[in-house]
């Protein structure tokens, strides 16, 4: 009975709605632009912060990759720059190196492609195609920002301390991590490391109750589960994964944080550190493990939703032709969030894990390849005799596809335990998961960007600027990670600090000095994106037509600029799915026309 | 899926425009809460469990739990004392289940009157804990160092303390948690906040972490001092 005195008591935006909204309520620049709740600018707080972590944590990699490719120049000027901790004697120092991996791997997984991709586009799209005036709880919303910022800031300045940051790996095994006499990273970098993924656990989960509970709660009148984008889909079960697994990684920090303060021996066992014996006993570094990687491996998926739902819905809409198999789509988005919980031990086939159980895992491993081929042909069927536009999204869109076959492929070489004793550790991993999840989910992000600027900021991105950003990113991708596939294959581990004093891996010295140039001038491409970025927010060319790709979804029924609110009137309702393209000699039918008499159906 | 609906089917929960389980949203993040807490319990518990079975032997619990607070010395009451914990957060869910039904029917003296019994059971839990925990340490327990011996009289591992103190630790504050919200609603329905929006739904949320809390208490007894 108390449900529905709320269900039914209208929402206070509503209640604006009816008197006019141009006596807008006070806004200061702190309530618009530093603590908002409207979930547009929330989206670019974390679209823009998103953007900082990218570019400090491709920064990163320049470095060690400089420190890879010419393991003999020196860089004095560095030293002037970064300081003795990290350059001593113009070569970048080890434990810095080990830092530099480190914060690069934590950095782009968690802060950029996970808050930055989907915090940024379920943010912003979730409302806007749903047909919702904002967020379930827009105050929540704004909390998840600024614990994620929060988390930025910690993690940031563990970069300043004077042991340095983290340099256990991203993945931070005890007994390393555990341990601060192992190592100097991990004295206070670690801490800090700690706190600010507690921090970043928080924010997601946040996010993540608003996302679910908006797209189940809050669609607008005649929008179904099976009208939604796939768009909201992915962002849906994406929302459902991070809910349900960043709990354990909280988990696994705990214990973690207890072995390092506390004196327990949760995950340390028959230790010597520096020739002394440790008294720890009876714990498990592997039970971290399966803690760490049931968070981690549906985090690669928390990355490639988003992704593959923003492909679709781009594909789709500049084939101008239905998406193929939308059905099949949310089907197989289902199957991989499924999946993806009953996988995680494929990383740890060389840690000690039973071979049988082993076994086990690398049948859900291989499974995962039917809904990921399902998805692939459906894309590549969308595009087939399809009247395509190249936009600069519609570009990073079939990159994206491409990187995501390039880099699937071998997924299917990894997820074999046999497979696996030969090429774990070694760059041919490296060059899988960069391909499949890392450089496709920034495609994905890219897409998103170049799609929904318009929308973003009432602007139009400057076109060749993007046709080069997206040549130089795409050809550059493939020159950096192809080569490491071969590298790989001939055993050469990652991680390591230099490959120069190793006999067998001296011959790939002038290959890796060709993938670090070509890192650097890919790097350096990312600037003309940045440019772009923030110069058209102020001059781009103006946005003139509220729907300029011809798009059949919600949120290009509102105007230019819309306001907190989203729809200046009546929220619309919707009459059909989001993808009539094309249909009875109409090139697209927005979701909110009403099904015509003589309509064919599809 | 474009093809127009008929009215004549009764309701369309999921065609838009009203929520689908016909809750409104705040309760709904609340179970999502709440399954995402189950991982964060379970997660806990599953390592417990690994550690557990892969050592040799472990405390006999019914050796470590068996002192209660005034007990004389040479005498020995296994569990007695968890029990009654057990049996104080129990009925505190019943007390929160009386708060509940008494907001639905919209009669806030005896909102009122089960609340302050809940966040009492609450407290009176805590109380306990905070004993048995004194007591444990007083014995040379805690963190880092166990003084229990293991079943068949080797020396055990420090793992039984830790994961002991963490876990109902974590649990502990679970319920402090709980207390603390269950003040907030006292208060606010002492300022008859809920009397002037009609309804006591944030009551029910409450309620809802409240028997959650109970709820993972059952299998943190259960693995701790039963098995």
């Amino acid at each position: 009975m108390s449900n529905e005195a709320v269900l039914h008591t209208p929402s206070s935006y509503a209640v604006h709605d009816d008197h006019a909204h141009d006596h807008h309520h006070h806004e200061t620049f702190i309530t618009k632009y530093v603590f908002s709740q409207d979930h547009k600018m929330i989206s670019k707080q974390f679209l823009i912060t998103g953007m900082v972590w990218a570019l400090i944590g491709g920064l990163l990699s320049v470095l060690f990759r400089l420190q890879l490719g010419y393991p003999d120049s020196k860089f004095p000027w560095l030293q002037d720059l970064l300081g003795k901790f990290w350059v001593e004697d113009g070569r970048i120092t080890a434990q810095a190196y080990y830092a530099l991996v480190t914060t690069h791997g934590t950095v782009l997984i968690f802060f950029v492609l996970t808050a930055g991709l989907s915090g940024t586009f379920a943010n912003f799209l979730i409302p806007l195609q749903i047909g919702a005036r904002d967020m379930a709880s827009p105050f929540m919303n704004m909390l998840s920002y600024w614990f994620f910022f929060a988390a930025s800031c910690v993690m940031f300045s563990s970069l300043f301390v004077e042991t340095g940051p983290f340099s256990g790996g991203w993945t931070a095994y005890p007994p390393l991590s555990a341990l601060g006499q192992a190592s100097p990273g991990s004295k206070t970098g670690m801490d800090l490391w700690l706190i600010s993924m507690a921090l970043f656990v928080v924010s997601t989960l946040l996010g993540g109750l608003n996302y679910v509970a908006t797209v189940l709660n809050m669609r607008t009148k005649g929008m179904s589960m099976t009208r939604l984008p796939l768009t909201i889909w992915a962002l849906f079960f994406t929302a459902v994964l991070g809910i349900l697994t960043f709990p354990v990684l909280f988990s696994g920090f705990i214990l973690l944080i207890f072995d390092r303060n506390f004196g327990t021996s949760f995950y340390l066992s028959d230790l010597y550190v520096n020739g002394t014996v440790l008294p720890n006993e009876g714990g498990s570094a592997i039970l971290y493990q399966h803690l760490f990687w049931f968070l981690a491996h549906p985090e690669v998926y928390i990355v490639m939703l988003p992704a593959m739902g923003m492909v679709s819905e781009i594909l789709s809409i500049n084939s101008r032709k239905p998406i193929f198999g939308y059905i099949a789509m949310v089907g197989s988005l289902f199957a991989i969030t499924c999946l993806s919980l009953l996988v995680w031990a494929h990383h740890m086939f060389v840690t000690g894990l039973n071979p049988f159980l082993g076994s086990i895992f690398v049948l859900f491993t291989l499974l995962i390849a039917v809904p990921s081929a399902i998805k692939v042909f459906n894309w590549l069927t969308t595009l087939w005799r399809g009247n395509i536009r190249f936009t600069p999204a519609m570009m990073f869109a079939i990159g994206f596809v491409s990187l995501f076959i390039s880099g699937g492929l071998t997924g299917i070489w990894l997820g074999n335990s046999a497979l696996d004793i030969h090429l774990h550790d070694t760059y041919f991993n490296i060059a899988h998961f960069h391909l499949v999840m890392g450089v496709a989910s920034f495609f994905g992000m890219f897409a998103g960007v170049y799609h929904w600027y318009p929308k973003m900021y009432g602007r139009q991105l400057n076109n060749t600027l993007a046709y080069i950003h997206f040549w130089v990113t795409m050809i550059g991708a493939y020159l950096i990670f192809w080569p490491m596939h071969y590298e790989g294959l001939a055993g050469m581990p990652r991680r390591y600090y230099d490959y120069s004093i190793w006999e067998s891996f001296k011959q790939f010295a002038e290959l890796n000095r060709f993938i670090s140039t070509v890192v650097i001038i890919v790097f350096a491409t990312q600037f003309l994106f940045l440019f772009n970025f923030f110069y058209s927010i102020f001059k781009g060319r103006k946005a003139t037509n509220p729907n300029p790709w011809g798009a059949n979804t919600l949120e290009w029924t509102t105007p230019i600029h819309p306001g907190h609110g989203n729809w200046p009137g009546e929220i619309p309702e919707v009459h059909r799915w989001a993808y009539d393209y094309g249909k009875d000699d109409r090139e697209f039918i927005p979701q909110t026309e009403p099904v015509g008499a003589n309509e064919s159906h599809h | 899926m474009s093809t127009p609906t008929t009215a004549a089917v009764p309701t369309k929960w999921w065609s838009g425009g009203k929520s689908p389980f016909n809750v409104e949203y705040g309760k709904l993040m609340m179970w999502y809460f709440l399954m995402s807490d189950t991982f964060t319990f379970g997660a806990l518990l599953i390592a417990y469990g690994t550690i557990r079975f892969s050592s040799n032997s472990w405390p006999n619990p019914n050796e470590v739990f068996q002192s209660y607070p005034g007990m004389s010395e040479g005498t020995s009451a296994p569990l007695v004392f968890v029990s009654i914990m057990t049996f104080i957060l129990i009925i505190s869910s019943v007390t929160m289940v009386l708060a509940v039904r008494a907001g639905q029917e919209m009669k806030k003296n005896k909102v009122v009157f089960n609340l302050i019994l809940t966040i009492l059971g609450g407290l009176a839990f805590l109380s306990c804990q905070a004993w048995e925990w004194t007591h444990l340490h007083h014995e040379g327990a805690w963190w880092g160092s166990n003084p229990f011996l293991n079943e068949d009289g080797t020396q055990s591992s420090t793992n039984f303390t830790n994961f002991f103190f963490t876990i109902t630790g974590f649990h502990g504050f679970h319920v402090f948690s709980g207390v603390i919200i269950n003040i907030i609603m006292l208060i606010m329905t002492l300022n008859n906040v809920f009397e002037k929006r009609g309804h006591y739904l944030m009551i029910e949320k409450a309620g809802l972490y409240w028997h959650f809390v109970d709820l993972v208490w059952v299998f943190v007894f259960t693995c701790f001092y039963l098995i």
